[in-house]
């Protein structure tokens, strides 16, 4: 009996010691952010430390959460306890007040530029030197061309890769109808469908599958960087689609933790000089034209559109183009017909 | 079960053929099969952890698993069990001395339940939870109101894992049990020892070796526990990551020598692991032919 009573002290007296190292401290911040952001925000977030204990305020912990910015919303709304949210879409970010009530009406408007402090877009990626010699989004329909992007039905990257093409077949060729053709014919150059995009870069890089690989910059950038420096090129289209990564304070968890003040700060922190600068340095485009302007080497101009201008925001994209019987299905029913 | 095994072979020895007179040509198409796959589906996966851990050398190893990030995950890996395993060994010691010397009814069912975790999709656990303790969930509103925080917590991980990794101990205890009966503990009963005491020096004694073994089995799943603690975690670095799923930043982050050095720490606990399974089994084997 003694030793099981003196093993059992122990082992309480170890979890209470373990659980003090989980416990919080003065202030902390739970940031909940997508998959790319990471290093972004590691840095950023001792960039904003220096920034606030200068203005006389304790030291804060950031915490970092990375995930697919879909399950990550739906993590926040089944209670994960993020301060803020820095996700890839406003569709996810709007999921917090749609299905949570976490965050009011009007978050989008609080901050500047949409609440989109950085930005990116959708690039193409091809090998050394460019050997198919390709320059634009015409020369994915080449015959001789071969394409890699996911799956848009199953992956969120995919969606904006088939919307870029789309959107610049509508912008040049003037119809729904020729933007279908041109963007059934990316999709017959496209040897391997993979469901998710970490799939499709490992067809790309490992497999040595494909000529262009359909990518965001951000993502482009950083394949270029840790899988082989000087093995890719980035080819930046004319015309292409913009993508505006919102933050948000989470309302309701601020306001219960009383961390709001720290929270703000935090975001409005993201629009400084300094933080624009870190935020082009990790490979996103700096949301404030006049910091914008001193990248234009790393970051070349785009003719950009959105979501919202060219297909009525995601809701209507959505189910428009990949629910069941959207007009992807038709064009992977036409490729089907074709190979028989 | 043990006295069956003993005295069979000696009577059919003298009076059947030997059991294994196949050609020579099977016995070594058969080896030859099963080494072919154990070394294409382990020892060559297992290779490839440690060289991709090692690669680049033993000092970008070790800094790779002191990394504070990962070195958090290893900690909280190891809190983990310090919960978990002695919970399910006393669990475990519960259920199945009710099922070996108790009758009633139900108790079939009740064996059969204890499988459960084993036959639910870890996934699917995961979901469970969220679905119970989430703010949106059922306890939700009740559990936030009160301040007390389960999924996206540590307490939700620990409660996930214990839930994988329920039966092991009890799995190996029922048969056990049943087979020892209940003679010596109705013994030491009537000879005026207390409940406490048969169960300290009759029943432990006699379920050691069973015990040890549900254990080893119970930690080496609760280490590498994964699509439950993924749904549960909320995956805040430094926090709510255990191993498995620092690995997978790791990986996704394209960090591969970091990922494979983790993978190898990890694989090297699980060697541990299965040493002390196999000692254990030695010491067991040693005790029957004793006995």
């Amino acid at each position: 009996m003694k030793p099981l009573i003196n093993t059992a002290k122990k082992l309480a007296l170890a979890a209470i010691i373990a659980s003090g190292s989980f416990a919080a401290t003065a202030t902390t911040l739970l940031n909940v952010s997508y998959d790319p952001t990471r290093e972004f925000y590691r840095e950023y977030n001792q960039l904003f430390n220096t920034h606030w204990q200068a203005q006389d305020n304790p030291a804060a912990t950031v915490r970092q959460s990375h995930g697919g910015s879909g399950s990550q919303a739906r993590s926040v709304i089944d209670g994960l306890d993020a301060d803020v949210v820095t996700l890839a879409l406003a569709y996810d970010v709007d999921a917090l007040r749609k299905r949570g009530e976490l965050i009011p009406e009007n978050w989008q408007s609080r901050l500047p530029l949409n609440s989109s402090p950085y930005t990116s877009t959708i690039v193409l990626l091809v090998r050394k030197g460019n050997p198919k010699n390709i320059k634009d989004w015409d020369d994915l329909v080449r015959d001789d061309v071969q394409v890699i992007t996911p799956n848009p039905k199953t992956s969120g990257g995919a969606r904006w890769n088939y919307l870029a093409a789309w959107g610049y077949a509508l912008k040049k060729y003037g119809s729904d109808e020729k933007a279908y053709e041109f963007v059934e014919k990316i999709y017959k150059n496209v040897p391997v469908l993979d469901p998710a995009a970490r799939g499709a870069t490992n067809t790309f890089v490992q497999r040595r599958i494909g000529d262009v690989f359909i990518a965001w910059e951000n993502e482009a950038f950083l394949a270029v960087e840790q899988l082989g420096r000087g093995e890719y090129e980035i080819i930046v289209p004319s015309t292409s689609i913009l993508a505006e990564p919102p933050v948000t304070v989470v309302d309701k968890n601020v306001d219960r933790k009383g961390t709001r003040k720290a929270a703000e700060a935090y975001l409005n922190f993201l629009y400084s000089d300094e933080a624009q600068h870190l935020a082009a340095k990790h490979y996103y485009r700096p949301a404030k034209p006049e910091i914008a302007k001193q990248y234009l080497e790393k970051f070349p101009q785009v003719n950009f559109f959105t979501v919202d201008e060219v297909f009525a925001g995601w809701d209507n994209a959505q189910e428009t183009h990949f629910n069941d019987g959207g007009r992807f299905d038709a064009i992977l029913e036409a490729i089907a017909r074709a190979r028989r | 079960m043990s006295s069956l095994a003993q005295t069979q072979p000696a009577l059919a020895a003298a009076s059947l053929p030997k059991a294994t007179a196949e050609p020579a040509w099977v016995k070594w198409t058969l080896v030859t099969v099963a080494l072919t796959f154990l070394t294409l589906f382990l020892v060559l996966p297992l290779s490839v952890v440690l060289y991709g851990a090692f690669e680049l050398g033993v000092k970008v190893w070790w800094d790779a698993i002191t990394e504070p990030d990962a070195l958090a995950a290893i900690r909280l890996t190891l809190f983990v069990l310090v919960i978990v395993v002695p919970l399910n060994a006393i669990f475990g010691i519960a259920i199945a001395w009710a099922i070996a010397k108790f009758e009633f009814k139900g108790k079939t069912l009740l064996i059969s339940i204890i499988d459960m975790p084993f036959a639910i999709s870890p996934v699917v656990v995961g979901l469970i939870f969220v679905i119970l303790f989430g703010s949106q969930g059922w306890l939700g509103p009740w559990l936030s109101a009160h301040d007390i925080k389960i999924v996206f917590a540590v307490p939700g991980i620990i409660i996930v894992i214990l839930f994988g990794t329920l039966p092991f101990v009890a799995r190996e205890l029922i048969p056990l049990m049943q087979q020892q009966g209940k003679e010596e503990e109705e013994a030491s009963l009537t000879l005026g020892a207390s409940g406490w005491k048969t169960f300290w020096y009759v029943t432990l004694p006699n379920i050691k070796w069973g015990l040890i073994y549900g254990v080893v089995l119970c930690n080496a799943r609760a280490m590498g526990e994964f699509g439950a603690v993924a749904i549960v975690s909320g995956r805040i670095r430094g926090e709510t990551n255990t191993m498995p799923l620092h690995i997978e930043v790791l990986y996704n982050e394209y960090m591969f020598t970091a990922a494979f050095a983790v993978s190898s720490l990890l694989t090297g606990l699980a060697l541990v692991t299965i040493v002390i399974k196999s000692w254990v089994e030695y010491k067991d084997e040693r005790r029957h032919k004793t006995a």
